[in-house]
C-alpha cells in the first residue's frame, strides 16, 4: 500500500510535468484527486491494510494529497499566468495607429482674443458695458465732440441707415466705434447720483461697422474695445501706466512701448501707442514696415465737451479713454495676413485655433 | 503732405539733424512722417554731375538728333547724341558718362540700367543728358532737365539737387501744418531754434489799387476775408528750376511763373491763392456798363454751372459759394476757377486773390463734386482769415521779383468776420492733474511762446494764453495741455496705476450667462463661428419655402451699402449659417456650426431697432468625426441637434421649464421641427431643413439640423443658484417596462405620465429603445423605459416597487389607452 501511493505520488507529479493548459489540468486533478480519481480509488483499499499500519499509511496518504494539491496550485498559477501572457500578447495593437477622434469644438479667435482683453482689464477693476450696433448720429458722433460735417468724420466712412428722412438729416446709422457707449454709460453712471456722480471704470466691447471696401487689409465690420476710466483723479500717466500693464500682459513683458501725440476729436490730449515689432524685435520687418513698431491703440484724455455730455463736471472729473481691435491684435499674434478670414468662417482657418 | 527738407531749412535750420532723427521727433509730436523719400541717393557722385552745353549741332545722318558737346567738369568735353528739344547752348544740364546708372526713360516699369557707350545712327555717344524721368524725379520725359545757371559744372549731381522729403500725415488737428512754414514752427518749437519767416516786404513802386477792383461779400458767414494784390505788367514764362524742382518734390507740376507762384505760396505758408488775368476782368465789367471789375462772393443758386479750369462743367446748388463778378461766375470758392479768367502766355496784369471761408461750406462742396485739389483740402480743414494777408503779401512779392511784375500800392481788403480771439486761463495744476506730470511754469511759457501763442502770467501758476493767428483749433485749456505734453514729449510722463476710488460694482449677469453658452456648446465639440451682420433681403428668402422676400422696409436697410450683397441687417441667424454651411461643406463633411450674434428686428413708430440676441446652430455630416475606427459613423440628425439644446438647458438648470413642441416652420422639414418653448412661450425653433429649401441654397442633399433660439429670455430663465442634492445612501430598483401605445402619442406624454404617476420615488426615467413591427400590430409603437425607484431614506421594498409601478402602468393605461408589454 505504501509503495503503491509512493508510486501514485510521482506517476501524479510526473504526469503533471506534462501538463500544458488548464484542461489538461483540469483532466490532472480529475484523475488524480477528483473524487474517481487514482487517489480516492486508493484510499478505498484502506480495509485492506492492517490495522497497526493505518495510522501510518492514513498520514502517508495524506501527506500525499496534500503535496498533490500544492503541485497543482503551483502548476494552476503557472498555467493561469501563461495563458494570461498569451492572451495579452493576443490583444497587442499598432499603437501608432491613430486615436480616435473626439468632437472638439472651439470659440472664435475674436471671442478668445476679447475674452483675453477682458481677463485683463477685469484685473484692473473694469467692468464689462454692452451698447447697441445701430445707434443714433447723436451718439455716434455729436455728443463725442464730432458735430457734422466735421473733418474727423472723414476718417470714419458711416454706413447710414434709410430712416425716411433725407440724405442730410441722417439720424441713425451703424456705429462707426464702441465709443457711443461711453456716453450710455457715463449717464448711467451719472444719473446713480446726479450732483456727485461716482466713478466710471468700464470696457466696452463690440461690433463696429464700417464703409470700406472689402480687402486683406480692410473690412465692413470689426470688433473693437474701448476702455473708460472717469474719476477725480484719473491722470494720462495713469493710462500710460494702465496702458503698458495691459499690453506686457497680452503680448510679452519684455515689449516697449511708444505714446505719439496724435488727434481723436473724442479725446484731448490724444496719443498713439505703438508696440515694438514682436516678429522681428523692432529691427524691421513687412509686417512692422519695417519701422520698427506696430500700432495697436488710440488713446487719450477725455475731451471736456464728451465729459460734460456723460453728466461729468470737467472741472472736478478727468478721465481716459483707449481703443484698440481684437481682429488686429490676433493677427498680430498668429500671423494672421488676411482679415477677411475672421468672418469668412471658413474651418479651415477656424479649427486652428 | 511732402515736405522737401531742403525747404523746411529756409525756415529753421535742420542742416545738423539727420532725417531719421527728425521724423522720429515730428511723429512723437504729432506730425506722423509716414516715409522719408531719399531724391538722388542713388546717383553716382563719380559719373552723374552738373554739366554745362557748349554747343549744339546737326547729326548728320538724323533730322530729329543733335550732337551736343558737353563740359562737365572733368577731362575733355564729350560729344552725345540727344533728341532733346529743348537742348541749346549755354544751358545747365544733369550729365552722366558711361557707367552711370540711370532709370530706362523708355521702360513702362521705369526699371534702372547702366549707361553703356553707343553708336547712334553713326555716331558715337559717351554719355547722356538726363531728363527727370531718367533721374527720377518725374515722370518728365519730352525734354532734359535743365539746372540753374548757377549750378556750377563738374559738382556730383547729388550735391546740387539731391534732397529729403518727408511724408506726413496730417490730422485734422493740425491742419495749420500743412505748409512748410507750419512744420517748420513745430521743428523749431521742438528743437528751440529760431524760426525765420519768408520775406513779405517790397518797395512800393505801382500805382495805388484804390479804383481798379470793388470787393464786396454777401455771405460774411461764409467768406470771412477777401484781399486782393494787383500785379501789373507781369512777363509769363517758366518759373526759376528751383521753384519747379521745390514744387515737383511736394508733388505739384510747375505750369508758369505767376500759376507756380500760387502753388508755392500755398505750400510755403498754407494759403491757398488764385490768380486771375485782371484785363479779362476788366473787359468783362465794360461788357456790364462798369469801368472796373467788381468781385461778388455769394451763394450759388440753382441750376448755375460753371467750366471749371480742368475743363469739366460743373453743376452748382446754394451750398456752394462762388466768387462772381458782374458778368457771371469766376470760381467756385476755395476749390477750382473758372477756364475764362484764367492766366495764360497772355496775361500781362494779375489780380491776386487770398481769400477764407467757411471750412464747412468748403468741404461740402468738395466732396459734392469729388474736387478734392491742394486748395480745398486746405480750405476744408480750416485757414485762418489773418493767413490771407500773409500769402497775399509773399506772392505779390515773388511775382515781382520773379514776373518782373509792378505791385499796385496797397491791397483790396474786406474782412467783414475775423474769428473771435481765443484765449483760455490755463492752470498749471489744472494741467498736472490733467497729466499726471509735474509742470514747470518758465518751460510752459517758453513752449507756447515759440508756438507763437501770447503768453500773460497771471501769477498763482495761472497763465492766460492767446491763440497765435495761424491757427483755429484751441478751445480750452485741455488744448493747451496738450500742446505742452506734446512739446515735451508723451515719452517723459511718468506711467502710474490709476489711484482713484473703484466704481461702483454693475454687473452685467446675461453677458456672463452668454460666455457661458460659448462654453457649453464648445464642449458639447461644437465650432463657434461670427458671421456678417449684413445681407440681402434675397438670401433670406431662400431660406423659406415661398421664396418671396419680405418688403424692405422690414429691415434696418442702409443708404449707402459698400456691396449690393451686403445691404440689410439680418433678421435671422440662419442666413449666417447657411453662408458657413455652402462655404465649408465643398471642403468639410461633417459641420457642427454655433453663433451668438443679434438679429435686427425694426419696430415701427420706433427709431431704433429691437437688436435680439439671439443662438444658432447647424450640425450636419457624421454625428461623430470619422476614423478608421469607424468610417462611417451614423448621420446626425434632428436629436443630434436637439441632444445639443437639452443639454446646454440642463446646464443652464432650465430643463424644467422647457419644452419641445412639435411644430412648422418655413424653412424647416415638416414632421422633424419642434418649437422650444420657455414656460409655454415660444423662443425658437430646432429642425432639419426643408429638401426645397437646401436646394434653394445649393446645400448637398442630406439632413442638415438647424437651430434658432432668442437667448435673452433663456438666460433670464436662468436660477441665480441652486441647491444640490446628497447622492442616494439606499439602493435603487431598477426595472424596464414596455409601453404600447399608438403611433401618434408623443412620448413626451408617455414619459410626463410615468413620471406624474411615480412620484417622488420615481427618481429617474429613461427611454433606451423605440421599436415598430413584428409582431407589434401595425400604427403601434412600443416605448421601453428604464425606472429607479429609490427612497433617500430608507431601501424600498419590493412591495413598494410593485405599488409604484401599479400605479405608473394604470396611469398609461386609462390616459393614453396604453398596453404594458411583457409586464407581469
Ligand atoms: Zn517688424
Amino acid at each position: 500500500m505504501r509503495a503503491e501511493l509512493e508510486t501514485l505520488k510521482s506517476e501524479a507529479l510526473q504526469a503533471l510535468e506534462h501538463v500544458q493548459n488548464s484542461k489538461q489540468l483540469a483532466e490532472w486533478r480529475s484523475r488524480f484527486l477528483g473524487k474517481r480519481g487514482a487517489l480516492t480509488q486508493l484510499m478505498r483499499r484502506m480495509g485492506q491494510v492492517p490495522p497497526e499500519e493505518r495510522p501510518a499509511v492514513g498520514r502517508l496518504a495524506n501527506e500525499i494529497k496534500q503535496a498533490l494539491e500544492a503541485a497543482y496550485a503551483e502548476r494552476a498559477e503557472a498555467i493561469r499566468r501563461a495563458e494570461l501572457e498569451e492572451t495579452l500578447q493576443r490583444d497587442a495593437v499598432d499603437v501608432t495607429l491613430p486615436g480616435r477622434p473626439p468632437a472638439m469644438g472651439r470659440l472664435h479667435p475674436s471671442t478668445r482674443t476679447l475674452r483675453e482683453i477682458e481677463r485683463i482689464f477685469a484685473d484692473l477693476g473694469f467692468q464689462v458695458y454692452r451698447a447697441r450696433d445701430v445707434e443714433l448720429d447723436e451718439y455716434n458722433f455729436q455728443l463725442l465732440n464730432i458735430p457734422p460735417h466735421h473733418p474727423a468724420r472723414d476718417m470714419q466712412d458711416t454706413f447710414y441707415v434709410d430712416d425716411g428722412g433725407d440724405s442730410e438729416s441722417r439720424t441713425v446709422l451703424l456705429r462707426t466705434h464702441t465709443s457711443p457707449g461711453q456716453i450710455h454709460a457715463m449717464r448711467e453712471f451719472a444719473a446713480m447720483n446726479p450732483d456727485d456722480p461716482p466713478p466710471v471704470r468700464i470696457i466696452l466691447p463690440g461690433m463696429c461697422y464700417r464703409h470700406e471696401q472689402i480687402t486683406a487689409r480692410s473690412e465692413i465690420q470689426f470688433h473693437q474695445v474701448e476702455g473708460l476710466a472717469v474719476g477725480r483723479r484719473i491722470t494720462m500717466a495713469d493710462l500710460k501706466g494702465t496702458i503698458e500693464y495691459f499690453v506686457r500682459r497680452m503680448f510679452g513683458p519684455e515689449r516697449q512701448l511708444r505714446f505719439r501725440a496724435s488727434h481723436f476729436p473724442f479725446t484731448e490730449p490724444s496719443a498713439e501707442v505703438d508696440m515694438d515689432c514682436m516678429l522681428c524685435q523692432g529691427k524691421g520687418c513687412r509686417v512692422c514696415k519695417y519701422t520698427g513698431w506696430l500700432e495697436i491703440m488710440g488713446c487719450g484724455m477725455v475731451h471736456p465737451n464728451v465729459l460734460r455730455n456723460g453728466g461729468y463736471d470737467p472741472e472736478r472729473y478727468t478721465g481716459f479713454a483707449f481703443g484698440m481691435g481684437p481682429e488686429r491684435i490676433a493677427m498680430l499674434k498668429y500671423g494672421i495676413e488676411d482679415i477677411r478670414y475672421f468672418w469668412q468662417n471658413d474651418l479651415r482657418f477656424l479649427e486652428q485655433f | 503732405m511732402r515736405v522737401p527738407i531742403s525747404w523746411l531749412n529756409d525756415f529753421v535750420d535742420v542742416s545738423d539733424i539727420s532725417a531719421d532723427e527728425l521724423a522720429e521727433r515730428l511723429t512723437l509730436a504729432g506730425l506722423e512722417v509716414t516715409a522719408i523719400e531719399r531724391v538722388g541717393d542713388w546717383w553716382d557722385p563719380e559719373r552723374i554731375r552738373v554739366g554745362q552745353v557748349l554747343r549744339v549741332e546737326p547729326h548728320p545722318n538724323a533730322d530729329r538728333l543733335v550732337l551736343a558737346t558737353v563740359d562737365y567738369g572733368a577731362g575733355e568735353p564729350l560729344t552725345v547724341v540727344t533728341g532733346a528739344p529743348n537742348v541749346r547752348p549755354g544751358m545747365k544740364v544733369a550729365f552722366a558718362t558711361a557707367g552711370a546708372t540711370i532709370i530706362n526713360g523708355y521702360s513702362e516699369a521705369r526699371e534702372k540700367m547702366v549707361l553703356k557707350p553707343a553708336t547712334i545712327r553713326g555716331v558715337r555717344s559717351e554719355g547722356m543728358v538726363l531728363s527727370e524721368r531718367e533721374l527720377g524725379l518725374s515722370d518728365e520725359h519730352e525734354g532734359i532737365l535743365e539746372l540753374e545757371p548757377e549750378a556750377p559744372v563738374g559738382t556730383p549731381l547729388r550735391d546740387w539737387l539731391g534732397d529729403t522729403v518727408l511724408e506726413i500725415d496730417i490730422l485734422p488737428n493740425i491742419a495749420r501744418c500743412m505748409n512748410i512754414l507750419g512744420v517748420a514752427r513745430e521743428v523749431a518749437t521742438l528743437y528751440r531754434r529760431p524760426l525765420r519767416y519768408p520775406p513779405t516786404e517790397w518797395e512800393e513802386t505801382g500805382d495805388p489799387i484804390e479804383g481798379k477792383v470793388e470787393i464786396e461779400i454777401q455771405d460774411p458767414r461764409r467768406c470771412h476775408r477777401f484781399v486782393a494784390a494787383l500785379i501789373m505788367g507781369v512777363t509769363i514764362g517758366p518759373s526759376p528750376a528751383w521753384m519747379q524742382r521745390r514744387l515737383r518734390l511736394a508733388g505739384m507740376r510747375p505750369i508758369n511763373n505767376v500759376v507756380d507762384i500760387t502753388n508755392y505760396v500755398m505750400l510755403e505758408v498754407g494759403e491757398p491763392l488764385h490768380a486771375f488775368d485782371y484785363d479779362k476782368l476788366v473787359e468783362r465789367a465794360r461788357r456790364t456798363g462798369r469801368e472796373t471789375p467788381k468781385i461778388i462772393m455769394r451763394q450759388a443758386r440753382e441750376g448755375e454751372t460753371l467750366v471749371t479750369l480742368d475743363g469739366v462743367e460743373r453743376h452748382l446748388t446754394p451750398d456752394d459759394i462762388l466768387v462772381t463778378d458782374t458778368a457771371g461766375i469766376l470760381s467756385i470758392a476755395g476749390i477750382m476757377g473758372g477756364a475764362e479768367t484764367e492766366v495764360t502766355e497772355a496775361t500781362r496784369n494779375v489780380l491776386l486773390e487770398a481769400a477764407s471761408w467757411d471750412y464747412i461750406s468748403i468741404r461740402r462742396t468738395s466732396r459734392r463734386l469729388g474736387i478734392f485739389s491742394e486748395a480745398a483740402a486746405r480750405f476744408s480743414r480750416g485757414v485762418h482769415p489773418a493767413l490771407a494777408l500773409v500769402g497775399d503779401r509773399r506772392a505779390a512779392r515773388l511775382m515781382h521779383e520773379l514776373a518782373g511784375g509792378t505791385i499796385a500800392d496797397g491791397m483790396a481788403d474786406n474782412y467783414p468776420a475775423p474769428p473771435p480771439a481765443v484765449t483760455v486761463e490755463f492752470d498749471l495744476d489744472f494741467g498736472e492733474r490733467l497729466l499726471g506730470m509735474a509742470l514747470d511754469e518758465d518751460e510752459v511759457v517758453d513752449i507756447l511762446t515759440r508756438l507763437e501763442f501770447a503768453v500773460e502770467r497771471k501769477g498763482d501758476r495761472r497763465l492766460l494764453v492767446t491763440q497765435p493767428d495761424h491757427r483755429l483749433d484751441i478751445h480750452g485749456p485741455a488744448d493747451i495741455a496738450e500742446e505742452v505734453a506734446r512739446i515735451v514729449g508723451l515719452d517723459k510722463l511718468p506711467s502710474t496705476l490709476m489711484a482713484d476710488e473703484l466704481p461702483p460694482l454693475r454687473t452685467d449677469r446675461l453677458r456672463e450667462l452668454e460666455e457661458t453658452v460659448r462654453d457649453l456648446l464648445v464642449n458639447a465639440g461644437l465650432q463657434e463661428i461670427i458671421s456678417y451682420a449684413l445681407t440681402t433681403p434675397e438670401a433670406e428668402a431662400r431660406l423659406r419655402l415661398d421664396g418671396t422676400p419680405r418688403p424692405e422696409s422690414e429691415y434696418v436697410r442702409l443708404v449707402n451699402p459698400s456691396s449690393s450683397e451686403r445691404r440689410v441687417m439680418r433678421r435671422t441667424l440662419l442666413v449666417s449659417l447657411v453662408e458657413a454651411l455652402q462655404r465649408n461643406l465643398t471642403h468639410h463633411d461633417r459641420v457642427a456650426i454655433f453663433e451668438i450674434g443679434r438679429a435686427y428686428l425694426p419696430k415701427p413708430g420706433q427709431q431704433l431697432p429691437d437688436e435680439q440676441l439671439r443662438l444658432g446652430i447647424a450640425v450636419t455630416g457624421p454625428a461623430r468625426p470619422p476614423s478608421w475606427l469607424e468610417p462611417q459613423p451614423p448621420h446626425a440628425d434632428f436629436f443630434d441637434l436637439k441632444g445639443v439644446i437639452e443639454a446646454l438647458c440642463r446646464h443652464l438648470h432650465v430643463a424644467e421649464r422647457v419644452r419641445f413642441v412639435p411644430a412648422e416652420h418655413p424653412s424647416l422639414q415638416p414632421g422633424r421641427t419642434a418649437a422650444v418653448e420657455l414656460d409655454g412661450r415660444r423662443i425658437g425653433v430646432v429642425g432639419e431643413l426643408h429638401p426645397l429649401v437646401r436646394e434653394a441654397n445649393d446645400l448637398p442633399d442630406r439632413r442638415i439640423a438647424v437651430a434658432e433660439i432668442e437667448l435673452q429670455p433663456l438666460l433670464e430663465a436662468v436660477p441665480p443658484t441652486y441647491q444640490v442634492e446628497p447622492v442616494p445612501r439606499y439602493p435603487a430598483i431598477i426595472e424596464d417596462i414596455a409601453v404600447l401605445v399608438p403611433e401618434h402619442t408623443p412620448a413626451a406624454d408617455v414619459e410626463a405620465v410615468i413620471r406624474e404617476a411615480g412620484g417622488e420615488l420615481l427618481r429617474y426615467v429613461e427611454l433606451f429603445d423605440v421599436y415598430r413591427g413584428d409582431p407589434l400590430p401595425p400604427g403601434q409603437k412600443s416605448l421601453a423605459y428604464r425606472l429607479h425607484y429609490q427612497a433617500p431614506d430608507r431601501t424600498l421594498t419590493d412591495e413598494e416597487a410593485a405599488q409604484i409601478r401599479g400605479r405608473i402602468v394604470e396611469a398609461l393605461r386609462q390616459r393614453l389607452g396604453a398596453t404594458i408589454r411583457g409586464a407581469g
